[in-house]
């Protein structure tokens, strides 16, 4: 009674919900996520002010909990007067867009590079591996820095610059995934029975590594939520009045020392998005193949 | 053994010269270098001159070997800003950002081995699920955030570290902790995946039937054979923290390469911008191919083929 | 009479799975003398390579070993520690294992792994330990030793690393040596000589040997005295000549028609065969665990647990309701 996992493409839809359920991180790390996606979408409605409304006579407003504080303004308000928690919650829109955004970009790069070369293989596989290499090569965060310096600074730009820069992952995994794939037998068949190549890639290629390109993703979301966050707070990334939780750490640090909740609420949001990431990636990994675990 | 370092060093000899191309024509294309280099108050006729004087009318190719004609010989060019070799201004920073590479991926190291050990010895216990822990916690973290924090915590209200600068060794304390933690998670699960895989081999089950004593079989048999791929890991982390040394020296006010890589760019200095890529990338292609000849060394299977 | 080097009695092993408890080895008894050549036979998954981790207590952390006796060389070594263990294992009981492609640290040299041994047991280590290898190395038929000690594991062939393994567990010079298919992983002419040398070496250090196998005709070859084991429980033993000639058991039977016998199994006729599969073992299991495949079973063989018995030689001993005079009838 010969059983192997491998040579079965399809997974079962039942017991993978029974397994998510069960798996810790997965499910915190959802609820999080989707938290923090339900309130960028809803942003105007949460928000209880205008995120770029200056009001000079509020300004350096502490948090409600401390004794200056007042539920009028929630988390407080920055050196502008600006309401800080409207300014988190449209924060989250921005490093949402990011994430996607870059994580879209990289991933269509790095999919179809990894792809193409775990398929054809021969000079298409050197070319590719080269490639990867020399992008590993070069200082990430120096080049996007140099790049944002030069072209200006803004959400766009940083999605482009990000989306072109982070594809290594995506080209690494998805070069082995095919790789691996490739030598199963359907595909064989596949290509016995005269299909062609972009179909054999569609159809039986891609389904399969689907799961480790969906794991890849977020583990690069986050990553590029991370960098966003340290070129805004460097200066070189999104500008100014854009509430970007890198920016508002870097706008409040001359003031920690006295009006500490400006840098440790966008800090901690970004952490908790970061982290609610990580833990949907490497709970999507562990359920679906943890033998790719490292 | 030789043959093998031949072609990885091949390889490493065409890497850079794809990066240094890259990375030159990055600059190139996005920007007008006689404008930069200018400044603001300049006229057309300024620029123009300029344009001519420093050949930035010829084809970006032949500016390209040119200019890699001069860096072979050590001449990365002038400083807009600096008004000074940037070979030179690169050459008094680097060791700054070495120190502080070095002492963070001792630091990462130090806390990730041990840690990945103890949690593939006792899989799914306490230690084991602390590790993990600490490992999603720091790899969520931002470096700036944490830094702040740290300065918070510990140069204002505790006063125990000083805040910036570089005169003593304990400056360097929460510079190394906050360049170094981002490495430690990946560190500490590659050992721990390793050490689990090696711990269930047979020869592991040899050295416990001839009575080894548990250290010995954990230290010398099992470790130096999980150790392999964290060498290679260990390395391109440590390649890593050249980019990440520009967030913490410029938050710890640390004169080395990576505070110069941002006070270059946020002033338009692309001689020494192009310089410094040229640098960071050389130093983690050298890194990586060293980290490969260790590997190679440390299996006695490739080195005696 | 002198103890024998190896006592144990009543040796079970249980390990607790999901869907309940696998009792792997279930009542195991046997002993070895010096000298002697004690073979364990089975199929795959009966029992026997876990009955030998039980003896040198080096089964995983989740199984869990019971016993009522277990003795070396007289004393009883039961409720030793972890500690206590190790300074026997490797010294005075060894144990060589079925891959030796795996079975030696890549990453050390011969003599590295050799060396150590005797730094460990003996306290004896740099020249003194380096001579002593190279001598075991030419014993146990190595040539060019003094090379070999600085080469390094996959430098070797196959049959080289076995026997790299004997002498590395010869070097204390042990009472006991636990042999698991040390030959099933190498070529059939290289299995002889291992065959060949294990023999010899144990009549020169008069030791005891147990011998893990499958095949039957490594068993004809080496052994003294054979237990037969199926579905954890020992289902015969006896003397060598006892078996081949005399089996008792079902299963014993059927297993030596299964093998072709020079001589009298003539071309073109069909071996035997046992149908069936060996039984789940977990959860409790009442009765004869080969009934369902024994041709002569019968309803009262699923009732109770069945002992051993004796054959009508009181050294032979088998597992079965019938006895020998019933036995002989039906042969």
């Amino acid at each position: 009674m010969a059983s192997s996992s491998k040579s079965e493409p399809v997974k079962i839809a039942a017991p993978l919900w029974g397994r998510s359920l069960r798996h810790q991180g997965v499910v915190i790390g959802a609820l999080i996520v989707a938290t923090v996606v339900l309130i960028a979408l809803c942003a105007p409605l949460i928000a209880p002010h205008d995120p770029y409304y200056q009001d000079l006579l509020a300004r350096l407003k502490p948090p409600v909990w401390d004794d200056r504080g007042s539920w009028d303004h929630i988390l407080g308000t920055d050196h502008l007067g600006r309401d800080y928690l409207s300014r988190l919650i449209y924060g989250a829109r921005i490093s949402l867009l990011i994430g996607i955004g870059a994580a879209l970009i990289s991933g269509l790069i790095g999919t179809i590079m990894g792809v193409m070369a775990g398929y054809f293989g021969g000079r298409v596989d050197m070319v590719v591996t080269f490639l990867i290499t020399v992008r590993l090569s070069m200082p990430v965060v120096l080049v996007a820095l140099a790049v944002v310096a030069i072209v200006g600074g803004s959400l766009q730009v940083v999605i482009m610059v990000l989306g072109l820069l982070l594809w290594d992952r995506f080209a690494v995994v998805m070069r082995s995934s095919t790789l691996q794939i490739r030598s199963m037998d359907y595909v064989a068949a596949a290509q016995a029975v005269g299909c062609s190549t972009t179909r054999v890639l569609m159809t039986e290629i891609m389904p399969n590594v689907v799961n480790n390109l969906i794991v890849i993703a977020t583990l690069e979301m986050a990553h590029a939520i991370i960098l966003e966050a340290a070129l805004s707070f460097l200066g070189l990334g999104v500008q100014p009045p854009l509430p970007s939780w890198g920016l508002m750490v870097s706008e409040g640090k001359d003031m920690m020392l006295f009006e500490p909740w400006l840098i440790t609420i966008p800090g901690v949001a970004l952490f908790l998005l970061v982290l609610s990431i990580n833990l949907l990636g490497d709970g999507v990994r562990d359920i679906t193949a943890p033998e790719n675990r490292n | 053994m030789l043959y093998y370092s031949l072609k990885r060093f091949a390889l490493a000899l065409l890497v850079a010269l794809t990066v240094s191309l890259i990375s030159f024509s990055l600059l190139y294309i996005s920007s007008d270098p006689a404008i930069a280099m200018a400044g603001e108050t300049a006229t057309d006729a300024d620029i123009e001159a300029i344009r001519q004087l420093y050949g930035f009318d010829r084809p970006i190719l032949v500016q390209y070997f040119d200019w890699l004609q001069r860096a072979l010989a050590g001449d990365l060019g002038q400083s807009y800003y600096f008004r000074t070799n940037v070979s030179a201004l690169i050459a008094e920073r680097l060791p700054t950002t070495m120190t502080l590479g070095v002492t963070a991926i001792l630091f990462a190291i130090t806390l990730a081995v041990p840690l990945g050990v103890a949690a593939a010895i006792r899989p799914n216990s306490l230690i084991d699920r602390i590790a993990l822990f600490l490992s999603v916690m720091g790899q969520a973290l931002p470096s700036f955030w944490f830094a702040l924090m740290l300065i918070v915590l510990l140069s204002v209200n505790l006063r125990l570290l000083p805040t910036s600068g570089s005169d003593t060794w304990l400056h360097l304390v929460m510079p190394t902790v906050v360049l170094g933690y981002y490495a430690a998670p990946a560190i500490m699960r590659l050992t721990r995946t390793g050490m689990l895989e090696v711990l269930s081999t047979d020869y592991i089950r040899t050295a416990r039937a001839k009575g080894l004593r548990p250290p010995v079989v954990l230290f010398k048999h099992a470790l130096r054979n999980a150790i392999i791929p964290v060498v290679s890991l260990a390395a391109v982390q440590f390649g890593f923290m050249l980019g990440g040394s520009i967030v913490v020296e410029t938050i710890f006010a640390l004169h080395g390469a990576g505070f110069l890589a941002w006070e270059s760019i946020t002033r338009n200095d692309l001689p020494t911008v192009q310089g410094l890529i040229l640098v960071f990338s050389l130093f983690y292609i050298v890194l990586t191919f060293f980290a490969d000849l260790i590997n190679a060394w440390l299996d006695p299977r490739i080195r005696i083929n | 009479m002198t103890d024998h080097v190896l006592n144990v009695k009543n040796l079970s092993v249980d390990i607790p799975l999901a869907d309940g408890v696998l009792h792997a080895v279930d009542g195991i008894d046997i002993h070895v003398d010096r000298g002697e050549t004690l073979c364990i036979v089975g199929e795959s998954g009966c029992g026997k390579s876990l009955t030998s981790l039980a003896i040198m207590d080096l089964l995983p952390k989740k199984a869990i070993r019971t016993l009522a006796a277990l003795d070396l060389g007289g004393e009883s070594i039961l409720d030793y520690s972890e500690r206590q263990m190790s300074d026997i294992r490797g010294n005075r009981m060894g144990m060589i294992f079925q891959e030796p492609m795996t079975s030696l640290n890549p990453a050390f040299t011969i003599g590295n792994q050799m060396v150590e041994t005797l730094h460990r047991h003996r306290n004896i280590s740099g020249r003194a330990a380096h001579d002593l290898a190279k001598h075991m190395l030419e014993k146990v038929g190595i040539t060019a030793a003094a090379q070999r000690l600085n080469q390094y594991p996959h430098q070797l062939s196959g049959g080289l690393r076995q026997r790299v393994m004997i002498a590395m567990t010869l070097l204390c010079e042990p009472e006991l040596i636990i042999a698991d298919e040390p030959t099933t992983a190498l070529d059939v002419t290289i299995q002889a000589q291992i065959l060949l040398l294990l023999q010899e070496l144990q009549t020169e250090f008069d030791m005891g040997l147990i011998l893990i196998t499958h095949d039957l005709g490594v068993v004809a070859r080496i052994a003294t005295r054979v237990a037969v084991m199926y579905a954890g429980q020992i289902v015969e033993q006896g003397t060598v000549e006892q078996i081949f000639d005399n089996p008792m058991h079902p299963y014993t039977r059927g297993l030596m028609q299964c093998i072709p016998v020079p001589g009298k199994t003539r071309p073109g006729e069909p071996l035997g065969s046992i149908p069936g599969m060996v039984p789940s073992l977990i959860g409790r299991f009442t009765g004869c665990r080969f009934a369902d495949r024994c041709s002569l079973v019968t309803d009262a063989c699923g009732s109770d647990d069945i002992a051993l018995r004796d054959a009508t030689d009181a050294t032979q001993a088998y597992r079965c309701i019938l006895d020998p005079h019933e036995m002989a009838k039906v042969a």
